[in-house]
């Protein structure tokens, strides 16, 4: 082989072999025995012909949009796939359709894609603290809603001026932290003094670690996302406790889609009764310490 | 396109913002930049060796990397700041090493003679740097410089990630992710709106280097 070749060449083999070698690393293992709650999946379920229910029950897979990031709701795990409170009620739903845990594709549904991910067919449903507001109620439906959040404060636990939300526009180098294209965000906006008190990282980790440093002085978000972050921070930090927000959280279909709306909403009712709904909230998000027992909220009208 | 129209006042601000990280970091990196490329030049072996580490360290480091450890790991060892001083320090330092190296390339492109009759009229090394050879080189390494340029600019979007709020990539995120607006339209507005970052500043430089092209 002439010199001239001999150099390509070789760096075309290092190329191909580092492409395969980076492939090799996604496998999946599996992952220890989940303590989430198994509903039973129903039998030979049959519903009217034509319904997104029939079709889905008939294919016996479902595509369902969650979060992979959000503690207690949708976080993947080491194998790959998200658990949550998220995740358990889109199994019940499943569950009701006769598609079993392993008929599921969950994707990752991050919050600017997710109507898309719906209008475009990639997921069926999509539960991912997807808060019902009416702009996206152009382009979507929601079923539910399933759960209601509320914004809260997180302050280090000496912090005693912080005690609510109008406290920031009197303490104006008191810095709140939350994450990007977060509704939270958005909505802690109108109560700061001024913008440069809103500190923004891409996960809820990082404000922990600015608040534990002390560059910031309040985590702003859904109350049981900052008490996982309280959790974990070995009393170092305590919820003001003071919910100046109501965001419920639905689920998105297609929109018109009122049979699977309606479909959902039946199902959300009977999981409440039957104590699954309960289930499902103590084995992930409620089994953080001081998260209270929601009740299923009345659902919305089907449009 | 409503989504750009009805919201064209956060994308000037996002706009303003990222000006303003850039200008700071574009002012300290070219310094910075000029400073290590003089370094590496200078036949004092010390000065050498601490620019190559400099620039071997910040420009095979990850972007991210530098930031987390500067947002993250100094607030640890006490020193404390602002987010946006952060930001600007991670992206100047990584740029710096790109400058250097962008400017090294021009000293090496002016020609042999120049050192040696700036020697022998007695010039001292660092006056022959700055008074011949520095601004010959200038000259030459603008078209990679332009490049530099504007990948700091395009790069100032991860400081978004790292506490700065409301620069035009975190911007544009707020309306897709929070207020719901469809993502593709968005996202155009937001390239768009960083064309009128680079796009003008790629032509800024393109004049100037037709004013003090080197004629051979």
């Amino acid at each position: 082989m002439t010199t001239r070749l001999r150099v390509p060449l070789a760096a075309a083999a290092v190329a191909l072999l580092t492409f395969t070698l980076t492939g090799c690393g996604g496998g999946s293992d599996s992952g220890g025995s989940s303590s989430s709650p198994s509903p039973n999946v129903a039998a030979a379920p049959s519903f009217a012909a034509g319904t997104t229910m029939a079709r889905l029950a008939q294919a016996k897979k479902i595509n369902v949009g969650t979060k992979f990031d959000q503690p207690g709701f949708g976080l993947q795990g080491l194998d790959g796939k998200p658990k949550g409170f998220d995740v358990e009620i889109a199994t019940l739903i499943a569950a009701k359709l006769g598609i079993p845990a392993d008929g599921i594709n969950f994707i990752e549904t991050p919050s600017a894609i997710r109507e898309e991910s719906i209008e475009q067919g990639r997921a069926d449903i999509v539960v991912a603290t997807y808060t019902i507001n009416d702009k996206r109620k152009q382009r979507i439906s929601f079923a539910g809603p399933y759960y209601v959040a509320g914004q809260d404060l997180l302050v280090g636990k000496d912090n005693t001026t912080i005690t609510g939300p109008e406290a920031l526009k009197t303490s104006p180098t008191a810095k709140v932290c939350s994450v990007t294209g977060s509704t939270p965000a958005e909505n802690i906006k109108k109560y700061l003094a001024s913008p440069s008190q809103l500190v923004l990282f891409d996960v809820y980790s990082k404000c922990a670690d600015a608040l534990r440093t002390g560059l910031v002085q309040v985590v702003t978000t859904d109350n049981v996302i900052l008490l996982g972050l309280a959790s974990k921070a070995d009393g170092a930090f305590k919820l003001v406790g003071k919910t100046f927000t109501q965001e419920p959280y639905g689920i998105g279909l297609k929109k018109g889609d009122t049979a699977f709306c309606q479909f959902i909403s039946d199902t959300l009712k009977e999981a409440a009764s039957s104590g699954a709904y309960e289930r499902a909230w103590t084995s992930t998000a409620g089994s953080v310490a001081g998260a209270q027992k929601p009740t299923l909220p009345p659902a919305a009208a089907c449009s | 396109m409503d989504a750009v129209l009805d919201n064209l006042d956060v994308y000037v601000s996002g706009l303003f913002t990222t000006l303003r990280l850039c200008l700071w970091s574009g002012a300290i990196a070219l310094v910075a930049g000029t400073v290590m490329a003089s370094f590496r030049v200078s036949p004092v072996p010390v000065l050498r060796g601490v620019g190559t580490a400099w620039v071997t360290t910040l420009r095979n480091t990850p972007l991210t990397v530098i930031l987390f450890f500067i947002a993250f790991g100094l607030p640890e060892i006490g020193l404390r700041g602002s987010y946006s001083g952060f930001a600007i320090a991670g992206l100047s330092l990584y740029t710096s090493a790109f400058v250097c190296e962008a400017l090294r390339s021009g000293v090496n492109a002016v020609s042999a003679g120049q050192v040696e009759a700036a020697r022998s009229i007695g010039l001292t090394f660092s006056q022959a740097l700055r008074h011949v050879i520095l601004p010959q080189a200038f000259r030459s390494s603008i078209p990679p410089l332009v490049s530099v340029v504007i990948a700091m600019i395009k790069n100032s979007a991860v400081a978004g990630f790292f506490g700065v709020a409301g620069d035009l990539s975190a911007n544009g995120q707020s309306l897709t992710s929070a207020q719901g607006y469809a993502a593709l339209p968005v996202l155009t507005g937001v390239v768009i709106f960083f064309w009128f970052l680079t796009v003008p500043a790629g032509l800024l430089l393109a004049v100037v280097e037709r004013r003090v092209a080197v004629i051979r």
